[in-house]
């Protein structure tokens, strides 16, 4: 899988490039500025690129411009965005043009390799990997509302992991539950939430946080 | 037709007005110049000592009435301009002769009793023009519908025209009329020239002017290195004892991973776990305390974004309409988010609200912001407060900031600060 990484900072570079040639990704560019990025996006076609938001020269957030320019060229590339802080507005961003393939995690998820190759190998095929702050920060908002409070704590549980884009087979692992219990909570949850049922992850995830974003 | 009746009935409001202002140059201006000129001439006798700070407080409300009035009636801003009194004025009878002194060196009071004289005289004059232009010329219609047969015997001069037939009696309406029709065109430009020439002399000097803002600038100077001193002391200490304290203590855990991890790979593997906790919770400390120093939606977008993030986080519904093209400087952006995330921190926590606006607009080299919820009410600003806190943020700036909250709601919070977009 070939990956095209941006990053400013040397030593977290050198660190994620090890650490995606260790877990045998190819890494086709790493490199520190937009223009780089952008460039790097259109001309090598990767399968998923890693992101940070902050980048040279303007130093502000211009890896997340760079990654939402591309994916209107190329709709669908898969792009996870790292960031020293995450924040609703720029999920939502990132979410808006509904075709899935996005991951917006913090950067300290790199300390997790497991969890963050994870994290990247769900972009690359097409789900989504939210940071659970985003996700905490969307629920703790719609708390004090009435769909959201008739959810037991198990459900309300398994609906967090959900949104950040687990599968029911990793939720049930995390849990500590079978999957058809995971099964059960879900369609319960979309039942309370008034939402179709969908096989498809990619789509639930998005169902979900449409439903936190009318809010 | 609806014109020329709005301009009747707004001439006919004006010399109202005058007669109101006439009332109020001669009485009240001569009653207190008078006794300001008797108060301080006893000074010596030392009864003065102890009237002329009344006196002069009442002088100053007099003015300062006028002010109103001059800026509610004819749009004319006339600035206060009195020093104000230093925080440790003594009471009791050493107070009243500071208080006395402090007066008389303020060059506001002799403007004052100055204006007063012209009040009295110039003024008056002016207020009760627009007022008798409208007023005498029913004295004319009256003459005219049969009064002049009371002065068959002995003419009576309506103005310039004797009165002591029908036919005179007609030519004083016709007067009467030309009086009502200048009046109708100048009362309310009276009117302002009676403001404008209290502004004349009311206002202070450029000097004086010069001399307020010095002293707003080192009050705003002064709070400014506060804030920043404070400011530092609390990052300081929450980096001693967040980040700083859970980076060492990762240091000694790594130290005995080193010297247990061949003896004991368990307990090394379960202090590294816990190494790699307090990383993680070194970076939540710092990252909450970037936030509170400069926000990175901020840095990265400005303060439209950074508002809207900040209305994501709140708790309760919000609406953000944002409508700036450009950026201010980033100590101004800085002010305005700051204020602007106290301002929503109070609304969530006390409003009992469960809706909140927020407008932001850049015009006339003016950033405008208002922050309104549908809450009970009772906001008060001014010391204590935590919307004085705000008010000095924004002071640094020249920037100002109301506060609309009657009780049982809502609360409205308005921003103003002069700066220019880039």
């Amino acid at each position: 899988m070939r990956v095209v990484l941006a990053e400013d900072l040397f030593l977290l570079r050198d660190g994620l490039v090890r650490m995606l040639e260790a877990y045998d990704f190819e890494i086709a560019a790493a490199v520190e500025t937009g223009p780089e990025l952008t460039r790097a996006l259109a001309e090598l076609q990767p399968d998923v690129a890693v992101v940070d938001v902050r980048l040279p020269p303007s130093h502000t957030d211009e890896g997340l411009q760079c990654a939402l320019a591309a994916r209107k060229a190329r709709p669908g590339l898969p792009v996870l965005v790292l960031s020293q802080h995450v924040e609703q507005l720029y999920a939502r961003e990132l979410l808006a043009d509904g075709n899935g393939a996005i991951g917006y995690l913090l950067k300290d998820r790199v300390f997790d390799a497991d969890q963050f190759i994870d994290a990247v190998r769900r972009v690359a095929a097409g789900g989504t990997a939210m940071d659970p702050q985003v996700i905490s920060q969307l629920l703790s908002r719609r708390s004090q509302d009435k769909p959201m409070g008739g959810l037991t704590p198990r459900e309300r549980e398994v609906m967090e992991l959900m949104a950040q884009g687990r599968s029911n087979a990793a939720i049930a692992s995390q849990m500590v539950i079978t999957e058809r219990a995971v099964a059960k909570h879900t369609s319960n949850i979309f039942g309370k939430l008034g939402l179709p049922p969908s096989d498809d992850d990619n789509r639930r995830v998005l169902a979900v946080l449409a439903y936190l974003d009318r809010g | 037709m609806t014109t020329k009746q709005g301009r009747i009935r707004a001439a006919l409001l004006a010399a109202g007005r005058g007669l109101v202002l006439s009332f109020a140059s001669s009485v009240g201006s001569i009653t207190l110049f008078v006794l300001a000129v008797l108060s301080i001439a006893f000074i010596p006798l030392g009864i003065g000592l102890v009237t002329t700070p009344y006196v002069l407080e009442a002088v100053r409300k007099h003015a300062n009435q006028r002010r109103l009035l001059a800026i509610t009636w004819s749009d004319v801003r006339i600035p206060v301009p009195y020093r104000p009194f230093p925080k440790d004025v003594r009471g009791g009878f050493t107070g009243q002769v500071e208080r006395t002194t402090l007066m008389l060196k303020d060059p506001a009071t002799w403007r004052d009793i100055r204006w007063m004289l012209v009040d009295m005289t110039a003024g008056y004059t002016v207020s009760i023009l627009a007022a008798a232009l409208l007023i005498y010329p029913v004295e004319g219609f009256v003459l005219a519908a049969g009064l002049w047969r009371v002065f068959t015997d002995d003419r009576y001069w309506y103005a310039f025209v004797p009165v002591d037939s029908q036919a005179t009696g007609l030519a004083a309406a016709a007067l009467g009329v030309a009086l009502f029709a200048v009046g109708v065109a100048l009362s309310e430009r009276l009117l302002r020239a009676h403001f404008v020439l209290a502004r004349s002399v009311l206002a202070p000097t450029q000097e004086q002017e010069l001399a307020l803002r010095i002293d707003r600038l080192t009050e705003t100077r002064h709070e400014a290195v506060d804030t920043a001193a404070s400011e530092l002391r609390r990052i300081e200490r929450d980096l001693h004892d967040g980040a700083q304290a859970r980076l060492v203590a990762m240091g000694m855990n790594l130290g005995t991973i080193e010297a247990l991890i061949e003896k004991d790979p368990a307990q090394a593997k379960k202090l590294l776990a816990m190494a790699r906790e307090s990383s993680a919770e070194a970076l939540t400390e710092l990252r909450d305390l970037v936030r509170g120093i400069h926000p990175p939606v901020l840095a990265e977008r400005g303060l439209g974004d950074a508002v809207k993030a900040l209305a994501l986080r709140l708790p309760i519904e919000s609406e953000v309409d944002v409508d700036l093209d450009g950026r201010a400087d980033a100590p101004v952006e800085s002010a305005a988010y700051f204020a602007v995330s106290e301002t929503l921190t109070n609304a969530a926590k006390h409003s009992g609200a469960d809706r909140i606006w927020v407008d932001l607009h850049h015009t006339d080299g003016m950033l405008r912001i208002s922050v309104t919820d549908n809450g009970k009410g009772g906001a008060a600003a001014g010391p204590g407060s935590g919307l004085s806190g705000i008010e000095r943020r924004l002071g640094t700036f020249d920037g100002i900031m109301a506060v609309s909250s009657p009780a049982g709601g809502p609360t409205m919070v308005t921003m103003e600060i002069p700066c220019e977009l880039s």
